[in-house]
């Protein structure tokens, strides 16, 4: 005997096997929803009901507070960009869609400074590596937004003002204040800029930081 | 004109059929397609289809006004887009009855919509009177026949010839075997649905669909039973009776011959216009099954002898027509969310259950059905 066959028997009850109760139950639940949505949705009060959609063009879900999205350069107190241009970001970026031009930074308390600062959208796999590598706090991809979609791909790269556009000043300890406390250095001003923003000499602690209202940190 | 001559009742004929068909059947399964797909999405907590509109030509707060009725147009765009697709025939398909099935599968839910009566009888030369008397009824009804339901078996028996066809001609694998389903399962059904309704039959002591509905006037008379609806007289069948005809009309929960997950139907080759028409075709077998079990069981255009009553003594015979065949409507269509209710509940039958079910439980029950309706009324009349 090549195939077994196996009876399965089902007993149940008359009702279970006239299928009527069970339909009439099923029905019940669909025609409950029908009728709960139908009336909330004609009467205007979409929150009664139990519709989950969200109507895109119109609504859009916001994301969630953790949420990895487009990139933003954060600033210093005084408006200039954060990034030293270590280079970490780049590194260590998986899909090698951030390009970083350092130029020597003009006013003596820094080091570096990006002089190009872009990032490949199109590219980025979205991982959050760079805002992880980042030791000044100057890159951050908590915009709660997602990359636009462009006609050109050329649009889809962003450049330093862009990012910058959305950046504001960080709580964290603004480090770079300078070359001017070490040993001289050559080709280095020795004298701290002019500006109430940095005092003169190394720093003492956390930098006070002067937020204006309606930015965040 | 004259009532009785040949020429007047032609005329009312043509004008009664050109009504029923552009002015009733064709809306309400166009709608039907639509509501369908916003009926099932609010039971499943979705929105369904709304999106579609008539640009209106001014703007409000800047934005371009558009005619939007919660997405009802969609219909419209449907069938605009079936008639823009590509007409597609295999090479390998018999081109003939290729073409000529969609159209073999919708025209018998058209013709039978010829019996349903859907109305009062119209007073032609006294529009405006009140009351019941009338010289010359029009009865709102196409045709009278006396055959009347043995008419709808063979018409709606026919269009298991355009499913079949259609699986054949395809000269694909799939929708033979969807053709074959089909023809099985419709010859089965139709069997029950027959038997199901030889206790109305008994009851009513017609065949005449006009004559059932007017024998209907209580909603429910325990004096003399055959006066109240067909609901309460023959539950059984009722329930036999929508069974089978949601077996016939090929809809979940008796979708074997489309049967998506596994073959996709006889339909599988066709495309643009020819599949719209199997499409429609089946929202008009809901229509026009609703309207017969309308007719049977509810009383067709009957709402009881107060509220008809009433009605008719004091509105012009035109008028009490007219709010007579809107609440029949409302009658239809609520039978027709019904069907669309049960087809977005229930899930579907395996081939071999379904044949089980129709010859192993339905048949008998009918049978047992008729026999005892028939004691009972023996019983009544002695």
């Amino acid at each position: 005997m090549a195939v077994g066959v196996k009876v399965v028997n089902r007993p149940g009850s008359l009702a279970q096997q006239a299928y009527l109760p069970a339909i009439a139950e099923g029905l019940g639940v669909t025609f409950r929803h029908f009728v709960k949505n139908f009336f909330g949705n004609v009467s205007g009060m979409r929150k009664k009901t139990d519709i989950v959609t969200i109507e895109y063009p119109e609504e859009t879900k916001k994301y969630p507070p953790r949420n990895r999205g487009l990139h933003r350069l954060m600033l210093r107190d005084d408006g200039q960009v954060r990034c030293v241009a270590c280079m970490m970001c780049p590194t260590v970026c998986p899909a090698h869609c951030i390009t970083i031009v350092p130029e020597e930074a003009p006013d003596g308390r820094i080091e570096k400074r990006p002089k190009i600062f872009e990032i490949d959208e199109l590219r980025c796999v979205v991982c959050g590596l760079c805002a992880e590598a980042c030791p000044c706090d100057a890159i951050r991809m908590d915009t709660l937004d997602h990359a636009k979609p462009t006609t050109r791909r050329a649009d889809g790269i962003l450049d330093k003002e862009e990012l910058m556009s959305r950046g504001t000043t960080s709580t964290a300890v603004q480090g770079g204040v300078g070359a001017f406390w070490r040993e001289k250095v050559e080709g280095v001003p020795q004298t701290p800029p002019a500006g109430d923003v940095f005092p003169a000499g190394p720093p003492t602690g956390p930098v006070p930081v002067t937020r204006e209202p309606g930015k965040g940190t | 004109m004259d009532y009785g001559s040949l020429g007047f009742q032609a005329l009312a004929a043509i004008i009664k059929i050109a009504f029923m068909i552009l002015g009733f059947l064709m809306p309400l399964a166009s709608i039907l397609t639509w509501m369908e797909r916003r009926q099932s999405s609010m039971m499943q907590d979705r929105l369904g289809p709304n999106r579609a509109n008539i640009p209106l030509p001014w703007k409000i707060n800047g934005k371009q006004a558009n005619w939007r009725m919660w997405g009802i147009t969609h219909f419209m765009a449907d069938a605009l887009k079936f008639l823009f697709k590509e007409d597609y025939v295999p090479s390998k398909a018999h081109k003939f009855l290729f073409m000529w099935a969609p159209i073999m599968a919708m025209a018998p839910a058209l013709i039978v919509a010829a019996i349903i009566p859907f109305g009062p009888p119209l007073c032609w030369g006294e529009l405006l009177q009140k009351g019941a008397a009338c010289n010359q009824p029009v009865p709102l009804q196409i045709a009278r026949l006396d055959i009347g339901l043995l008419f709808y078996f063979a018409i709606a028996s026919l269009s298991v010839y355009g499913a079949t066809l259609a699986g054949w001609a395809s000269h694909n694998k799939w929708s033979m075997m969807g053709g074959l389903r089909a023809s099985s399962q419709m010859m089965s059904y139709e069997v029950t649905m027959g038997m199901a309704v030889l206790g109305s039959f008994l009851v009513f002591g017609t065949l005449e669909p006009g004559a059932i509905a007017d024998a209907q006037t209580h909603i429910l008379s325990l004096g003399s039973y055959h006066t109240s609806w067909g609901i309460f007289t023959q539950p059984l069948g009722f329930i036999l009776f929508l069974t089978a005809a949601i077996a016939e009309t090929k809809r979940t929960p008796f979708d074997i011959p489309e049967g998506e997950p596994e073959i996709i139907g006889y339909f599988v080759e066709y495309s643009g216009l020819r599949f719209g028409m199997f499409f429609l075709g089946e929202f008009l077998e809901i229509v026009t099954s609703s309207a017969i079990m309308i007719t049977l069981f509810f009383g067709g255009w009957h709402w009881g002898t107060w509220l008809d009553n009433t009605l008719q003594a004091h509105l012009p015979n035109v008028f009490f027509v007219v709010v007579m065949f809107a609440l029949w409507t409302m009658k239809v269509f609520a039978f027709c969310a019904f069907q669309l209710l049960i087809r977005w509940s229930l899930p579907r039958f395996r081939s071999d259950q379904l044949m089980r079910l129709g010859w192993q439980r339905l048949l008998p029950i009918s049978i047992a059905n008729v026999v005892a309706t028939a004691l009972i009324i023996l019983w009544a009349q002695a």
